[in-house]
């Protein structure tokens, strides 16, 4: 993330932003960037509409334009009328909305946004989190997060990273594709012992939730499902659940970083 | 962009007492001077009558309130300039500055600039106060000039020290206790050392003002000064470009 905005220059390899090569042309390049790091960059000694000021010069804007663009992402942010109120201030949930608002002022191309919701509360999580959505239906949005239902609530595309290298980079459609080969929550009334159903063809891996639930590891290729219920059927289990486990992106997660650890 | 980075600083600045501390400070310590100065400059006045080429008022009583205040500004710069880039990596608002759309010398020339502008007021202050003595005396413009020309290079060389201390660490403090130790090592070792072909003068901060106060304006330097200024500006952008590279200071 510090590398994408030209905070750390990367020992190896290149980035380009909307085309422009951040090392060769760092300026232009960075024009096309708006950046919330994990702690918003606030200056404590400044009011609200001073900081969206200096935001705005510091990104070329001139006075007019400014001025209307403070307006319009004060009022997308919620922070309307708080503009003469002294950064220092304000609690954690409005100084992150200043910070999201300094990061969209200028209308850049890519907005960059690293644990935008760490340390609020839950309505200021919501809140945040849909104007993640709203602005990401009209430009990039780069969310760096390691809230993983933030991740399911707000983006498009995942990748996950571990130990510095990509790990998982595809669609959230897809991820679900991929949990769906790996996982499965099922419940019984009369549950079978843990080995008849290790015997299933297609499961190999049961951990028990509780009395009667389960989470069972599967083969990819080989779907259990269908056996699962004709088994429940003919033996009478009492199968009363069968899905995904809720928490699919974890799952993936957690799979993928053992996987590469271990290996 | 470097100015609108300067008329942040100057905010910043105003924004804690510290200036206002320093200003007000300042302004006591030259005007106790300055009147002392003009109290034994009453009293010798019936006997420099008598000299045929006698030293004026503006020698006995105004040069010596420059050089007062440069010693007194070599104190207070280090404490003006330490939150400049230290504070900001401390409290992580360099980060708003680094990814917008401007070079690190852009980025460093507005701190700098935002520092001389606040350091130019005292110098203005000074001058006013000289000014008075215009009501009953002769005053030498000439002197006056020269010296307000040396002790604001004198001030861009402080500041330009100063930022660079303060890029090497994210402790303000820190920062002012190490430009204070480069200043006033410069000025004590030259002070020790009065021989003007040895080392110690050719690299003394504050020698070269002492000509600008006694009214004498070389172009050599007015060059010096200027290059001292500038090799402390771009060690400091060097600095801050190598910190992007391994990561920042502590």
């Amino acid at each position: 993330m510090q590398m994408l905005t030209g905070n750390l220059s990367p020992s190896e390899g290149s980035i380009s932003i909307c085309g422009i090569d951040l090392v060769d042309q760092p300026v232009a390049a960075k024009r096309h960037i708006g950046y919330l790091p994990e702690h918003p960059p606030l200056y404590r000694e400044l009011t609200v509409d001073e900081f969206l000021r200096l935001a705005g010069r510091l990104h070329g804007m001139a006075r007019t334009p400014l001025q209307q663009a403070i307006d319009s992402v004060k009022a997308r942010c919620g922070i309307a009328d708080t503009g003469k109120r002294l950064l220092g201030s304000l609690s954690k949930g409005y100084q992150q909305r200043v910070g999201i608002a300094q990061a969209i002022l200028h209308d850049p191309d890519v907005v960059v946004l690293d644990e935008p919701t760490v340390g609020l509360d839950p309505i200021q999580i919501r809140d945040i989190r849909s104007l993640i959505r709203a602005l990401g239906e009209e430009r990039s949005v780069i969310l760096s997060t390691h809230i993983l239902p933030e991740v399911e609530a707000a983006c498009d595309r995942v990748e996950i990273m571990h130990l510095g290298r990509i790990v998982f980079s595809d669609t959230i459609a897809a991820l679900d594709e991929f949990t769906r080969g790996l996982a499965l929550q099922v419940g019984f009334r009369h549950p079978p012992s843990s080995e008849t159903l290790a015997a299933v063809p297609g499961i190999n891996r049961v951990e028990a939730l509780g009395q009667n639930q389960f989470l069972l590891g599967r083969d990819p290729a080989n779907d259990p499902t269908d056996e699962i219920v004709r088994r429940s059927v003919l033996e009478g289990w009492g199968l009363y659940e069968l899905s995904p486990p809720h928490s699919r992106l974890e799952e993936v997660f957690v799979h993928l970083t053992r996987d590469e650890s271990g290996a | 962009m470097i100015f609108t980075l300067a008329r942040k600083e100057l905010r910043s600045l105003f924004a804690s007492p510290l200036a206002w501390v320093v200003l007000a400070v300042l302004q006591f310590v030259l005007a106790w001077i300055f009147l002392m100065r003009l109290d034994s400059f009453m009293e010798l006045q019936p006997r420099l009558a008598q000299l045929a080429n006698a030293p004026g008022v503006t020698e006995v009583v105004i040069a010596p309130l420059y050089s007062a205040a440069a010693v007194v500004l070599m104190m207070a710069t280090p404490l003006l300039a330490m939150r400049l880039i230290a504070e900001e990596r401390r409290n992580r608002t360099m980060t708003l500055l680094i990814s917008a759309p401007i070079s690190m010398t852009q980025i460093v020339l507005g701190k700098f600039v935002g520092l001389v502008l606040f350091l130019l007021m005292p110098v203005v202050m000074i001058t006013a106060t000289g000014m008075i003595l215009k009501v009953g005396a002769e005053i030498d413009f000439g002197l006056i000039g020269a010296n307000v020309l040396g002790l604001a290079l004198l001030l861009g060389t402080f500041a330009a020290v100063g930022v660079f201390a303060s890029s090497l660490t994210r402790q303000p403090i820190v920062a002012a206790i190490v430009a204070l130790g480069l200043l006033v090592a410069s000025w004590l070792a030259s002070l020790a050392n009065p021989d003007p072909s040895s080392l110690v003068q050719m690299i003394s901060v504050t020698r070269r003002f002492e000509s600008f106060n006694a009214g004498l304006v070389d172009s050599g330097d007015v060059i010096w000064q200027l290059l001292a200024t500038a090799v402390f500006l771009v060690l400091t952008i060097r600095q801050l470009d190598r910190d992007r590279l391994v990561g920042q200071a502590i």
